[in-house]
């Protein structure tokens, strides 16, 4: 009991001489709020992208493209194939029919609001249940286009990213006018860095007869997408290869991902290893500041255990500060920043905006946490071991 | 030059505290070594861009094709050196990880067109031997470990052949060099002939783009708009510009990395500053009395003031310089993500810079702490002692 | 170097206050001080008394507040900071209480200290170190770390230190303040000999009745005045 007391004590004293250590201490909050900071928002990006593939997929939607073919652009359907897909077993039903919608994917070139340089936009042609096997699309601007109108819509992530893709404007493609007439959203799946259009409309502008490139499939469950694929494999009219959308997307961003990861971590690792120096360091200077102050405690007949624990204790609360004021800077800063990267597979532009998720800033606290414990315990022990004596006298 | 000892017998005293101090500023420096590497690598080729030549491309968008017939017709215009053209094969090797650059195109042309990519004569002419030959890059060489010799599939997805097969196989006849650091060697090259002959035939007569040589780099705009003029209200429209707008668009495309890098090496030497700038104010905060003692010797304000920051000079310098060598040293070695950059080194002019940012560093810490030591006054200092 | 009296030091009318928080407090008033060429002088007092602050202001480590300091023809009241420092590094050696060596230094490089103030060449002030050492005695601990060493030996690095410019004033402030009563002795019998052999001129601040013995004259210092008699 009385070693609790000791602990309160020596920990009591320690944070009212705080004030004198001013300038260090700030200096170790500082610190480990900048690499907190830096962390968090770097591996936000990663975070923002993959949170743009994943709320895009779902287990119970499917992608069927033409065998062999690595992205929808690559891919070619005949109408017959198309038809032979929505009646396969395992595509859900509404009013409507069959919820299942062959579409185009091509590029069109734009300029990048912010570069004013060109960037390859996907614009999409659909059928009528696009939207209803996607579940997430929702126009906040606008009106959705007629069928069979030289109308499009707009994705919000497009509309940020590329210059004159503005409500009302028009686009010109080839020797086309196309309206704008609305602008959807996609819960911030990549559809939102898309342009959309009637599927026939641009079968006539690009020539592709009655060929689409890619079917969208709802099913009615998950589990059911065995039955699906193994129909559609089997069948000896077509020559498919089928997805799900969740694989289908991530296959396609492996590349980034990848990139992405490497680059966030590697950055991220050689801060972390910065960030424990710094901190050892700068706890070593705190420590250090206080030696006389913790040979007259010991002097006077405090144990050495309380005193270490003193010490953690205060470079434990400078490494939860630091990670506060970190991560609420990164969250400031980069919650919510919009960017745009190149998908290699499809060659076209995708939008996402970095998250700034719990987890994250869980990450960041936990780091700081420990570059705080191993900051502070060297230079505890080495303060619990002086000789009083010589601890008197320094400083 | 008398007074090194001074200095060095002061950073021996915390051998810890120096060590520490050393090693957080040598892992910023490693971090800028990487983050240099990384921008250039992200640049795609921007600084090695061809002053005299353009890219003609398909005007709606990159994945239209142009007709092969314009090659003659863009050789005709005024300023036009040479016009040769390329496609954008994008098969797969193995699996679509493994993404490089593929192009069937016109070998002597192709390799006049971009004299910074050395292959020697004798491998040349293998390839104008052997019509399934290929030449790659150095870097896709080493990534894959191919030799000349070797047999590579690669799977179609775009191209299939006559008969319906995806499986293209293409025979090693040469690995190309780059002229630069800089150049891209991840090309996978094979002839446009026995293309053209393979693939399906309602896909005959088309290529990617066109590469085209000028005869005077002044006029690249010009030419470009002349190249374009005369495919306006074509069914094939083309959009010409110089190869630098091209790479630096595709770079854009990449996404804004540049202001990204920038801020977070920002905030490392921030950080670093910070940590660095504390240290040497505790170390001269331990000092006042030395400093006083000296003061009453007959060291000068200035003299003492100019101790203080030689040392966080000399500790904050070669600290940078150290963490830029060993970043030269590591990156050399190679690059982290497996091939997903086709060129990866720390560029001498970004290492310059970073020798500039060691010294301004060991200034900065020094500064407050140099000031504080100048001003203070010898009576007060040897009475606190 | 001494003015045509024959005098090093000449004070004038000296006064010195200190202010602490909204108190001024006077501590030397209206001095006046001669003190001749090749003296070895101890002043004494009690504490507070202003000894060392009249032993800083000889040594050009602070100014008077009124009144005329005159030390080897210069008026060190007068001269910049700058020049004040160079002045200082050429004639004057202190010895403190305290030691005052710097612990990252071994004693040569100590003793060296002031001679890199000096256009030297590296083999000229080695050999001032070494003949230095040698006068106080030390000249076999030359690489040792002041943690290394005694007080009394600490203490004989820091005349050395004092001496190796051939300094026109040596000023020590309690210098056997620290030490115990051989040790001290030691360093008085060093003082009295560079005194005596070497003609130096010696202010030696001091509470020691003993040390202040050593020395050829005593001047007391009460309540910021110098008499010559100690009070009562």
């Amino acid at each position: 009991m009385r070693w609790l007391r000791q602990v309160f004590a020596v920990t009591w004293f320690g944070l009212q001489t705080m004030p004198q250590r001013l300038g260090s201490s700030a200096a170790a909050v500082f610190g480990i709020a900048g690499v907190v900071a830096v962390l968090v928002g770097v591996l936000s990006i990663a975070q923002g992208f993959r949170a743009a593939l994943e709320t895009a997929g779902s287990d119970d939607m499917a992608i069927v493209l033409r065998s062999g073919s690595t992205s929808e652009m690559v891919s070619a359907l005949s109408r017959d194939t198309v038809l032979v897909v929505a009646d396969t077993e395992g595509v859900a039903r509404d009013a409507r029919g069959a919820m299942s919608s062959a579409e185009l994917f091509v590029i069109i070139d734009l300029l990048k609001r912010s570069t004013g340089t060109s960037a390859n936009v996907p614009l999409r042609g659909v059928q009528e249940q696009a939207f209803e096997v996607r579940g997430n699309i929702e126009i906040v601007e606008g009106r959705t286009f007629e069928w069979g109108r030289n109308e499009v819509i707009i994705g919000v992530g497009a509309a940020l990213e590329f210059a004159g893709l503005d409500l009302g404007s028009s686009l010109e493609v080839a020797s086309d006018r196309w309206e704008i007439v609305g602008v959807f959203s996609a819960n911030g799946g990549i559809s939102e860095s898309e342009i959309w259009t009637d599927a026939r409309i641009l079968q006539s502008a690009y020539r592709r007869g009655d060929s689409f490139q890619a079917v969208y499939t709802r099913l009615t469950s998950p589990e059911v997408f065995t039955t699906f694929k193994d129909e559609l494999d089997t069948d000896p009219r077509v020559d498919l290869k089928v997805s799900r959308s969740s694989d289908y997307y991530s296959e396609q961003s492996s590349m980034v991902t990848n990139l992405i990861n490497v680059v966030g971590f590697l950055i991220a690792g050689l801060m972390a290893l910065g960030a424990v120096f710094g901190a050892v360091n700068t706890m070593y200077s705190a420590v250090s500041a206080r030696t006389r102050e913790i040979a007259t405690l010991r002097a006077l007949g405090f144990r050495n255990g309380p005193v270490i624990i003193s010490v953690m204790f205060e470079s434990l609360l400078l490494a939860l500060a630091g990670s506060a004021v970190g991560g609420a800077a990164a969250w400031i800063i980069f919650d919510g920043q919009r960017a745009a990267t190149m998908n290699w597979q499809s060659f076209s532009q995708v939008t996402f905006a970095f998250r700034v998720t719990p987890e994250l800033l869980v990450m960041g606290a936990i780091g700081a946490t420990l570059i705080g414990l191993i900051g502070g315990i060297f230079p505890a022990i080495r303060a619990a071991r002086l000789p009083i004596a010589t601890g008197l006298r320094e400083g | 030059m008398k007074y090194v000892h001074l200095v060095w017998s002061n950073l021996k005293r915390k051998k810890v505290r120096t060590f520490l101090t050393f090693s957080s500023v040598l892992v910023a420096f490693l971090l800028f070594g990487y983050l240099s590497a990384i921008e250039t690598a992200l640049e795609q080729g921007v600084s090695v861009a061809g002053a005299d030549r353009l890219m003609v491309r398909h005007k709606v968008s990159l994945i239209q094709p142009l007709p092969e017939t314009y090659e003659a017709q863009i050789e005709q215009i005024d300023g036009v050196v040479d016009a040769t053209p390329a496609t954008w094969f994008g098969g797969v090797y193995q699996e679509p990880r493994n993404f490089f650059f593929q192009a069937p195109v016109k070998p002597r042309e192709y390799l006049a067109m971009y004299p910074e990519f050395l292959l020697p004569e004798d491998q040349l002419e293998a390839w104008l031997n052997t019509r399934t030959g290929v030449v790659v890059g150095r870097a896709i060489a080493d990534r894959f470990d191919w030799k000349i010799g070797d047999r590579v599939p690669i799977q179609a997805t775009i191209w299939f052949k006559r008969d319906g097969s995806r499986l293209w196989e293409f025979d090693i006849v040469g690995i190309y060099d780059g002229a630069e650091q800089a150049t891209d060697t991840a090309q996978f090259l094979f002839r446009y002939d026995y293309f053209d002959e393979a693939r399906q035939e309602g896909a005959r007569g088309n290529v990617g783009w066109y590469i085209v040589r000028v005869d005077d780099p002044d006029r690249s705009v010009e030419i470009a708009d002349a190249i374009d003029e005369r495919f306006a209200n074509s069914p094939a429209e083309t959009s010409a510009e110089t190869e630098l707008a091209f790479v630096q668009g595709f770079a854009n495309q990449l996404g804004n990395i540049g202001k990204i890098m920038t801020g977070v090496l920002s905030a490392v030497f921030f950080t670093i500053l910070l940590v660095a700038g504390n240290t040497m104010a505790q170390t001269v905060r331990e000092r006042i009395g030395e400093i006083g003692v000296i003061k009453a010797i007959g060291f000068t304000d200035r003299q003492v003031m100019g101790l203080v920051l030689a040392e966080s000079l000399v500790l904050a310098g070669s600290a940078g310089l150290v963490g830029l060598g060993v970043a030269a040293w590591l990156i050399s070695a190679g690059d982290p993500t497996g091939g997903a950059f086709p060129m990866f080194f720390f560029p001498p002019a970004d290492m310059a810079v970073g020798a500039l940012l060691a010294i301004t560093l060991g200034v900065a810490a020094g500064a407050f702490p140099a000031m504080q030591a100048r001003r203070l006054q010898v009576a007060e200092a040897l009475r606190r002692k | 170097m001494s003015d045509t009296n024959g005098n090093i030091v000449q004070a004038r009318g000296i006064t010195k206050n200190f202010k602490r928080g909204a108190e001024t407090i006077h501590v030397l008033h209206d001095l006046d001080l001669d003190i001749p060429n090749g003296e070895f002088l101890a002043l004494m007092g009690p504490s507070g008394s202003g000894k060392s602050t009249l032993l800083n202001l000889i040594g050009g480590l602070d100014r008077p507040d009124t009144g005329s300091m005159e030390v080897g023809g210069e008026r060190v009241d007068a001269l910049g900071a700058r020049r004040l420092a160079k002045w200082r590094a050429r004639h004057i050696g202190f010895v403190f209480q305290f030691y005052n060596l710097l612990p990252a230094l071994t004693a040569a490089r100590n003793v060296e200290l002031p001679l890199l103030l000096a256009p030297l060449s590296k083999k000229e002030r080695r050999r001032q170190v070494e003949t230095a050492l040698k006068v106080v005695g030390l000249d076999h601990r030359t690489k040792h770390y002041p943690r290394q060493l005694s007080g009394g030996e600490q203490q004989r690095v820091g005349i050395a230190r004092a001496i190796a410019t051939d300094p026109t004033l040596l000023l020590c402030d309690e210098p056997t303040g620290d030490l115990d009563r051989t040790s001290g002795d030691e360093i008085l019998d060093i003082l009295q000999a560079l005194s005596r052999e070497h003609g130096k001129t010696i202010v030696m601040v001091t509470h020691d009745p003993h040390a202040a013995q050593r020395a050829g004259r005593t001047m007391y210092l009460d309540e910021g005045h110098l008499t010559a008699e100690r009070p009562a």
